[in-house]
């Protein structure tokens, strides 16, 4: 317990004056915090982690063996065949459960929605951050405020101008109004547009650039990273949609996998636990996946979008 | 040169301008005119003045769904910043694997609501849940999560701290952003651990955690995909029967559309309260670098 490294020492003496005359007491302090906080940080990390990993263990159980007192970690045999089962679940009440076609509708949306969602903050984020124009930061305090409308208020008039395009029961209601921008992601990119210097524009003007591929060849380019935040955002919201696609689909072809995943859930007891738990599984690989991949992006942008 | 930018300015950002009146501005106002009417999706709106409004604050069902769900925002909102801001001050004393924990933390954001609801359901399963199974273990009887009425929105509620991984790294980033000057200056008065959380973290995070409660306090008012999933009709009697949940019903189930945009308004005006009152609350302790 008492080793500490030399380094530590080292660079404690070396770096700051006023450590060389503390007393011994208050490094052993130090360490004994930084034991107690690893011994909670682990303890900590296993009680998020848990029932993700019973999701994992289920997942692969004989359905004997969801269901015994005290529950089983690890299956008598790994059962890979229940993600095949899940994916070709036949209930019946609903009979066959189409997981697959379930999936394609959600890429569908999503694909769709990331691609507007890009395409229309990142342009209407540069006219806020980089072009001036009257009434402009008025309107940008206006955007923010917009924050705060609790969905449920515009729900109803949304509802009723979709269903009076006839968009009711088709994907448009879930991904035409990412091409319209949103308040979260405008401010995010303009946070990040604003930390690339003015004088690259006015040296590309002075070139004879138009504004617009300055947008594209300059701004866009340097804005990689912050626009794989809205990416990643949007992303996010619309594989994990529930509200919107419970609104709007009705035909359970058109189901999305949040929405489908609902038809596991038997009304009346006799849940397959280990087939949801499998189906449920699968719905989140694809998220877990696309954050591990761009981790690091990803925090920055969460960061901050804490920081005014 | 100067309408060129304004012209160029104006056409960069319609998408958003025309978003802002679609999206936001036209259903806002509607749903005030509509909450003045009866309405459903096979009636158009017929003027009834202030009925749904009369109807509202006479209505036991409104007031359940509006007493449940402030109780969970009084939980859920406290509890997870509490855990937020204890996570990332664990993570800030720079152990060995912060990044690795930082993700174990994050993990659980990521899972849809639907999938984190039926989880949850299993975890909390009476017969072979896997918390029980602890209680049973320590010999404890475990209370009955989802079958009683007190205790499945306190089982909702401690799920609400599963969550809080986007929160945690917003605090991380202002922990963070903290002058190690102002620790050292601390540490040479002689100030304890406590002290140095009370007197220098917490004030220099303030306007980190003033936004992370706001941005928590508006989500929370709308919860409604966690328990509509685990809690079909908000069962245990209607405990765990949201806002939201009535206001999803009263438009999509009863097609009372007109008294579901009333219920909206309502709500619209409560987050502005409730938002307001922390900001004013907070007045005295929120601390603003000056540059």
């Amino acid at each position: 317990m008492s080793t500490t490294k030399p380094t530590n020492e080292m660079n404690g003496s070396n770096s700051n004056s006023t450590l060389k005359k503390r007393p011994q007491s208050y490094r052993n302090e130090k360490q004994a915090q930084i034991i107690a906080a690893h011994i909670a940080l682990v303890l900590l990390s296993v009680l998020f982690v848990l029932p993700l990993l019973w999701m994992l263990s289920t997942a692969i159980k004989p359905t004997s063996e969801t269901m015994t007192t005290p529950p089983k970690w690890i299956p008598s045999h790994f059962l890979w065949s229940n993600y095949k089962d899940a994916v070709m679940y036949g209930s019946k009440e609903l009979g066959y459960i189409p997981f697959l076609v379930y999936a394609r509708n959600t890429i569908i949306v999503t694909v769709l929605s990331v691609g507007g969602a890009v395409l229309s903050n990142s342009i209407v984020a540069y006219s806020f951050a980089r072009i001036k124009w009257p009434g402009r930061d008025l309107f940008f305090g206006l955007t923010l405020a917009t924050m705060m409308v609790p969905f449920p208020v515009t729900m109803v008039p949304t509802f009723a101008l979709f269903k009076w395009l006839g968009w009711v029961g088709t994907f448009k209601p879930l991904w035409v109004p990412a091409f319209f921008a949103s308040a979260f992601s405008i401010f995010l990119l303009r946070q990040f547009y604003r930390t690339i210097p003015m004088e690259l524009s006015e040296a590309a003007k002075i070139d004879g650039c138009s504004e617009f591929r300055i947008f594209t060849d300059i701004v866009a380019p340097l804005s990689r990273p912050a626009l794989m935040v809205v990416a990643l955002f949007t992303f996010m919201g619309s594989w994990n949609d529930f509200l919107g696609p419970l609104i709007y689909l009705v035909d359970q072809h058109t189901f999305t996998l949040s929405l489908g995943l609902q038809a596991y859930q038997s009304q009346h007891g006799g849940t397959p636990w280990n087939l949801l738990m499998a189906a449920s599984f699968l719905v989140i690989l694809p998220v877990i996946i696309v954050f591990f991949l761009a981790q690091k992006v990803f925090i920055q942008g969460i960061a901050t979008s804490g920081l005014k | 040169m100067k309408s060129r930018d304004a012209k160029f300015g104006l056409i960069f950002a319609s998408p958003w301008i025309l978003g802002f009146l679609i999206f936001l501005t036209y259903p806002v106002v509607a749903s005030l005119i509509y909450s003045f009417c009866s309405f459903s999706v096979l009636r158009p709106p017929k003027w009834i003045g202030v009925q749904n409004y009369n109807e509202l604050f006479h209505d036991e069902v409104f007031y359940t769904s509006l007493k449940n769900t402030l109780l969970y925002v009084a939980g859920a909102v406290p509890l997870s910043t509490v855990v937020a801001i204890a996570l990332a001050m664990l993570l800030n004393t720079k152990v060995k694997g912060m990044s690795v924990y930082r993700t174990l933390f994050f993990l659980p954001t990521l899972v849809p609501m639907v999938a984190l609801g039926t989880l949850f359901l299993w975890v909390f399963n009476g017969d072979y849940g896997l918390l029980n199974d602890a209680f049973h273990k320590v010999h404890v009887t475990p209370p009955n999560w989802l079958g009683d009425p007190t205790w499945a929105k306190w089982t909702l509620i401690l799920i609400s701290i599963w969550g809080c991984g986007q929160a945690m790294v917003i605090y991380l980033a202002g922990l963070q952003d903290v002058p190690v000057s102002l620790y050292e200056a601390a540490d040479l008065d002689g100030a304890k651990a406590w002290a140095k959380t009370r007197n220098v973290t917490l004030p220099m995070i303030s306007p980190v955690i003033l936004f992370n409660v706001v941005m928590s306090i508006i989500g929370s008012l709308q919860i409604f995909a966690v328990p509509y999933v685990m809690f079909p009709g908000g069962a245990p009697a209607r405990s765990t029967y949201f806002y939201t949940s009535y206001l999803y019903d009263n438009a999509f189930q009863y097609q009372r559309m007109g008294y579901a945009s009333a219920m909206g308004w309502v709500l619209f005006i409560i987050t502005l309260s409730l938002t307001l009152i922390a900001l004013k609350l907070s007045e005295k302790h929120v601390h603003y670098e000056t540059n």
